[in-house]
Parts: C-alpha cells; structure tokens; sequence
C-alpha cells in the first residue's frame, strides 16, 4: 500500500492534536492546566483556555504580551511565529494546527460543498491588522494594559474549546454570561456552519494566525514545488485543492497549506512538498 | 535569494527569542496562559 500524503498528514495531525490537548482528565472539575510548559507556544491555534491544553495559543500570547503594562511588542512571540513560518510556512496549518483538524472534521459532513468568494480571502489580513497588533495595543485601560481583541470579540476557538467546557462545569461563570458571549457564540456557530459547506471556512476567512503563515509561503523551507517538464496540464491538482490553489500557476500561494492533496492525485508525479524537494529549473 | 532570506529570518527569530526571554516575556505569557481567560471563553 502507498502511503500517500494524505494519510501521513492524518496521522500527525492526530498525534499534534493529542500533544497540544494532553491534559484530558482536567475536563473532569472543569480545571486548566497551569504547569510551565504554557509558557511556550503551540505552532497552531489552540486555546489556553481549553482544560486540555499544555500549551499557550501564539494568537492569545502576543496580544497579551502586547497589550500589557511592561512591553508593548512581543518579540518572544514575534521570534516564535517568524520560526514557524521561516521553516513550515502554512504547513503549520496543514499538518499541525488542531483548529484545522477539527474544521476538517466538520467538513466530513455529508452536506452541498461550495466554493468561498475570493474577498472573503483578505477578511483574515484585517482582522490580523485590527485585532490583534492594533486594538490591544492603542485601547488600553488607565492602568495603560489592553485587551485581546481577537480573543474577546471573534476568536470561535476560545469560545467552542474553552468557554463551552468551562461554563459547563461552573455554575459562576455561567451566571456572568451577556451580550459578549452571545456575539461569540454566533460567530462560532457561523464559523461551524460555515466549514460544513466550506473547506476550512475559519482559516480562509478569520485566522489571524493563518493569514501569518500565509506571507511565509514563498520564502519557507517546507514547500511545494511543481516540475512543470512534467506536467501534462490535466488540471487534476486544481481540482482537487480543497482550498481552492493552482499548485501549477500559485505553488507559493499564500492560500496553500502544504496538504499534499495535489500531490497525491498528480498522475505524472510531478508536484513535490517537503524540506527539500528535487524539481528542474525550468 | 531564497536561502538568504531564509537564514536571516531564522537569526532575526532566535535573536527575537532570546531577547524576548531575556526581558521576561515568557513570565507574561505564562501568568496568561494559567488563568482562564475570561476573554476567550467570552465573558470579559
Ligand atoms: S489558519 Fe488558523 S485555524 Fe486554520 S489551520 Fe492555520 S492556524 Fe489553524
Ligand atoms: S495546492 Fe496542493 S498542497 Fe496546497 S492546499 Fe492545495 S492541494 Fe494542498
Ligand atoms: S495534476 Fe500533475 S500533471 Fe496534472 S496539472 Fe497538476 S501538476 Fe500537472
């Protein structure tokens, strides 16, 4: 049997999603993890809130870092997310994020599957822009600290992982429930409805932390490279693209997350994803 | 062209990191990180 991209990427996003979500058996008393591992950040989005989560959330943590009284830019998170995005770009998204698995899942769906409106594509860039490097940084309290904006206002991670199991388990936090929660909950559940119909509806339209990654594309180590020598121009990579990239025209879309869907169908084997990939200059 | 920008960007990350730790960052993002927050989960 050939193991195909395919089932590679499964199975690490399975295993990534099991590191970053390790701590199962605080779900029971509705308790978070509080050990020294969240001081570092997870590649993908994950929040911190959720009671399995061993890790901090990139997105959560430079807006903290950001928005508090000592500093006013991260460059710990800053350096974290250049890291990623210099070696993975958006195969972070691909092979490594939990929010992506589960839009995935959510995508299994039986359901019509439609494709998204390229200007729903830059929605991400100014949520990125507005949320979370301005707003937690320029509104600030009389005590100069900001808040997370993207967290407090958007983020459909935040409220399905953490608030949802945490306002289960306490009765004190359900009783602080208002018109905050309610516009969160309505993005979540657009975010849900919308990666039934939708190939990963959230990173292509919301994700902060995707719309990051994304400008990493044509410069990161892992890539994805087309050997156009090859290439009969059937079209089939085009095709079957969930998020809708022409590997052959855009390999370094900023769209393209490194899944190996195209690589999988190429009849000629001429699409190639890695660290280090053997196409001829053409 | 490539692999310049790419080593430059890895020395600018670690160096990134490594200051940001040096001035305590990552006490800022733990002291987040084991607080619910009542941001994400939609009351704050
Ligand atoms: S776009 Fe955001 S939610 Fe989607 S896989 Fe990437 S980091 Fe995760
Ligand atoms: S271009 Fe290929 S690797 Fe990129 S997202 Fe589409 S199918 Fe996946
Ligand atoms: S599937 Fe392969 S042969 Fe067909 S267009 Fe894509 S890269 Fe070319």
């Amino acid at each position: 049997m050939k193991i195909t991209y395919a089932i590679k990427r499964k199975l690490l996003q399975f295993i990534a999603f099991g590191c970053s979500n390790a701590h199962l058996l605080n779900f029971k008393g509705g308790k978070i993890y509080t050990g020294k591992w969240k001081q570092f950040c997870n590649p993908g989005l994950n929040c911190y809130s959720c009671p399995a989560a061993g890790f901090a959330c990139p997105i959560g943590a430079l807006q903290a870092v950001n928005g508090s009284r000592q500093f006013s830019f991260s460059f710990y998170v800053a350096g974290l997310l250049l890291a990623f995005g210099v070696l993975l770009g958006r195969a972070v998204c691909g092979w490594l994020c939990p929010f992506g698995l589960l839009q995935e899942l959510i995508h299994k769906i039986p359901s019509p599957k439609r494709k998204l409106k390229k200007g729903f594509l830059y929605i991400k860039y100014v949520v990125l822009v507005v949320f979370v490097l301005i707003l937690p940084v320029a509104a600030t309290d009389y005590m100069g600290m900001g808040k997370p904006a993207f967290c407090q206002y958007i983020c459909p991670a935040g409220t399905l992982e953490g608030g949802l199991f945490l306002l289960a388990a306490h009765e004190s936090l359900r009783k602080a429930v208002g018109a905050l929660f309610s516009l969160k909950m309505a993005i979540l559940v657009l975010t849900l409805a919308g990666c039934v119909f939708f190939y990963r509806f959230f990173c292509r339209t919301l994700c902060p932390l995707g719309a990051i990654y994304g400008l990493f594309n044509k410069i990161s180590i892992f890539r994805l490279e087309v050997d156009r020598h090859k290439c009969v121009g059937c079209g089939k990579c085009k095709e079957v693209c969930g998020m809708e990239v022409d590997p052959v025209k855009t390999p370094d879309s900023a769209e393209c997350i490194r899944c190996g869907a195209c690589a999988d169908v190429c009849p000629t084997g001429s699409v190639c994803i890695g660290f280090s990939t053997q196409r001829k200059k053409v | 062209m490539k692999t310049k920008l790419r080593i430059a960007g890895l020395l600018t990350a670690f160096s990134f990191i490594i200051y940001g730790l040096m001035r305590g960052e990552a006490s800022v993002v733990l002291n987040k990180a084991v607080n619910i927050c009542l941001e994400c989960i939609g009351l704050g």
